[in-house]
């Protein structure tokens, strides 16, 4: 930020200008090497010719964007878009009440640490959790059989409902964390002053909170979205063929077909689609509102970059 | 302020009843059976301070709270049972509670967009109420953008709209600095008479009450201790508390010597004989609690040359005398130790006395007229 009055000092202040740039070195850095480098690695490798047991050769072609028009690919990629619109969707609407729920509770500490105690337990563990719970001689299998419900195992894995429900169960924290700090800040008066005019207490809700904590929305909505398009474990381990998602795509070119160009073209699509979406939605938003309550618009305008492509 | 019956004031709005109204936070007692009578197109001053439950009874009244007993009539109608949104009474909010995400005409025009009322009616009516309380040129802004005083406009702009027989006000201006306070209590006041309509006005502050009520309860732990007119409040206070709370006041406990008619003859405890004026005289050998107010007693060098029958005299010492512009404030030290407050108001030309200073040996006259017994204790 320029403070014009520096610059009237002159003499030894005057040599000592915009340190801002120096005291941004760490981060600049860090974002060169971990972000900008490897994404320049591979939009340089998808115009590559595949290696014959993985990695690139130097020969420039366009063949991985010519095998991605091809109707598998749109496929996979319409499959991915569904669940992660639907599974964002669906924890976003549960998130809601819960930050609301946490925000106006007098033991948020306690159920903060509720919402964080799942992320003590490794992910993957988490899933096959989730497997034993699920899976065909599982926990919920058994006690509807004892419960003579059902005769047979009812199958409830490897198809989209079981990936996008452990999705959602998945990204839910990161979803109410981001709700929650914003409706904290919400000012609840405001609630009443709305019902005191005339509104329903859904009215009000919707009339007043939400528009007011869109900038925790849209948070919530980008740190659940984006890690769920990347989605790579979870539809690995509980999904069945028609639950197949980019993520696992991409995996399956680096390991099986060893096509890296290929490989980096479908990441690259993952980037594109997910960058296009946030800016459109940021737009929509009127400005970089990330968090913060909406109508503050910060100070640099320039909208926070999004943690792209997060395979998990 | 002008107050009684030269204005033709049009009388609307809702008469208020609160019967027997309790209320507690878990063990605190907010409200203790709590009966107000509040009439049609009335100016009402809920007085008290903070924690005596004047706004939690505002907030029932608007329908935020429901009281463990009692009843709250509007027009004679029980209206607890309703959520707020189907009362007919607005809130102006302490913090105003304006919506940041609307424009101040949005704000305003809030209610009327709930009630899905066409586009050219509501345009005619926010210009309406915007003109009311003079912020048309301020229309497209956001809260943000406003001064406090604008704020508090749109926050009553917004209350009005919906034409309630009620509306509550919640120390609406104890956000604001002095000077614009005395100015939007002047406002408040001629919207009063412009509308017509109830207002129930909770405020700690009793220069604001006194003011601009038609009449004030005043409040204290959950009761009602005096319901009455500014004046009656400030010259007949019901209690010690009340007499403490409203203005300044000198208040001291003496026991009743002799009674004659309405002059009552106290033994004080420092102040020898005094006369003082009681609707209901308490029977001699009484202990009671009386006062004076500061600006009813006369400071000066001389004995007063008369001491007529209903003239008080008392000598003491001026422990310090603090000026203040318009006005000089005295504590006088009788030889007993106990301190009256003196106030005396600037002379003008006609007034030729001295100047009195710090360490003056003075005389302070009051007549039994302005001095009352407050309580009886025993």
């Amino acid at each position: 930020m320029n403070r014009p009055g520096d610059r009237a000092g002159g003499g030894a202040l005057g040599s000592v200008r915009e340190p801002g740039g120096l005291y941004a070195a760490p981060a600049t850095l860090w974002l060169t090497v971990f972000f900008l480098a490897p994404l320049a690695i591979i939009v340089a490798y998808s115009f590559l010719t595949p290696g014959a047991r993985g990695g690139v050769e130097w020969t420039p072609t366009l063949d991985a964007y010519r095998a991605i028009a091809n109707p598998t690919f749109a496929k996979v990629t319409l499959n991915t878009i569904l669940v992660a619109i639907g599974a964002t969707a669906v924890t976003l609407v549960i998130a809601l009440p819960c930050g609301y729920y946490m925000a106006r509770s007098e033991r948020q500490t306690l159920l903060l640490m509720l919402v964080m105690i799942p992320f003590w337990t490794n992910f993957l563990i988490r899933i096959y959790a989730w497997i034993a719970i699920l899976g065909n001689e599982g926990f919920l299998n058994d006690l509807l059989r004892a419960l003579g419900l059902v005769d047979e195992s009812v199958r409830f894995l490897y198809n989209r409902g079981a990936v996008m429900l452990v999705l959602v169960y998945t990204y839910l924290p990161y979803a109410i964390l981001p709700l929650y700090s914003t409706i904290d800040k919400f000012d609840f008066s405001l609630l009443e002053a709305a019902r005191d005019l005339g509104a329903s207490k859904l009215g009000a809700i919707v009339r007043v909170l939400l528009p007011n904590v869109k900038g925790g929305i849209l948070t919530a909505f980008l740190f659940t979205f984006i890690p769920i398009f990347g989605a790579y474990a979870v539809p690995l381990l509980v999904g069945g063929t028609e639950s197949y998602m980019l993520g696992n795509l991409i995996a399956d070119e680096l390991t099986k077909s060893r096509d890296w160009p290929l490989a980096s073209a479908i990441s690259l699509v993952i980037t594109l689609v997910t960058t296009i979406g946030v800016l459109l939605l940021l737009r929509a938003n009127g400005a970089s509102t990330l968090g913060g309550p909406a109508g503050e618009a910060s100070a640099d305008g320039a909208a926070p970059e999004p943690a792209v492509g997060g395979a998990r | 302020m002008e107050r009684g019956g030269e204005k033709q004031k049009t009388v609307k709005g809702s008469d208020v009843v609160i019967e027997h109204v309790r209320k507690s936070f878990g063990e605190f007692k907010a409200l203790d059976d709590v009966s107000i009578g509040i009439r049609k197109g009335e100016f009402f001053s809920l007085l008290g301070p903070s924690g005596c439950g004047k706004t939690t009874l505002l907030r029932i009244i608007a329908g935020f709270e429901s009281p463990e007993g009692g009843a709250v009539l509007l027009d004679g109608r029980d209206v607890l049972g309703q959520p707020p949104d189907a009362r007919h009474v607005n809130t102006v909010f302490q913090n105003y509670a304006l919506f940041p995400h609307l424009t101040v005409f949005e704000n305003v025009a809030f209610s009327m967009r709930l009630r899905k009322a066409p586009e050219s009616e509501v345009k005619a009516r926010v210009a309406e109420y915007l003109q009311l309380v003079e912020l048309q040129a301020h229309a497209s802004k956001k809260p943000a953008q406003l001064s406090g005083g604008q704020k508090q406009r749109v926050a009553i702009a917004r209350a009005l709209i919906n034409e309630p027989s009620v509306l509550l006000l919640d120390e609406p201006l104890s956000a604001l600095d002095a000077k614009l306070r005395q100015h939007m209590l002047i406002e408040l006041d001629s919207i009063h008479d412009k509308i017509g309509i109830t207002f129930i006005y909770v405020t700690h502050d009793q220069q604001e009450a006194l003011s601009v009520s038609d009449r004030i309860a005043v409040m204290n732990a959950g009761e009602v201790l005096q319901v009455g007119t500014p004046q009656e409040i400030y010259e007949a206070p019901a209690t010690d508390f009340v007499a403490k709370f409203i203005g300044e006041t000198n208040l001291f406990e003496a026991d009743v010597a002799s009674v004659s008619g309405e002059t009552v003859e106290l033994r004080t405890d420092g102040f020898g004989p005094v006369k003082v004026t009681a609707t209901e005289p308490p029977p001699v050998g009484s202990r009671v609690s009386w006062t004076i107010r500061p600006e009813k007693i006369r400071i000066g060098l001389e004995e007063p040359r008369s001491a007529r029958n209903g003239i008080n005299a008392v000598a003491g010492v001026v422990d310090e005398p603090i000026y203040s512009g318009f006005q000089s404030k005295f504590y006088v030290r009788a030889p007993s130790g106990l301190v009256l407050k003196v106030i005396k108001q600037h002379a003008d030309w006609s007034d030729e006395g001295p100047e009195i200073a710090w360490k003056d040996a003075v005389w302070l006259s009051f007549s039994a007229e302005d001095a009352y017994i407050v309580e009886v204790k025993r």
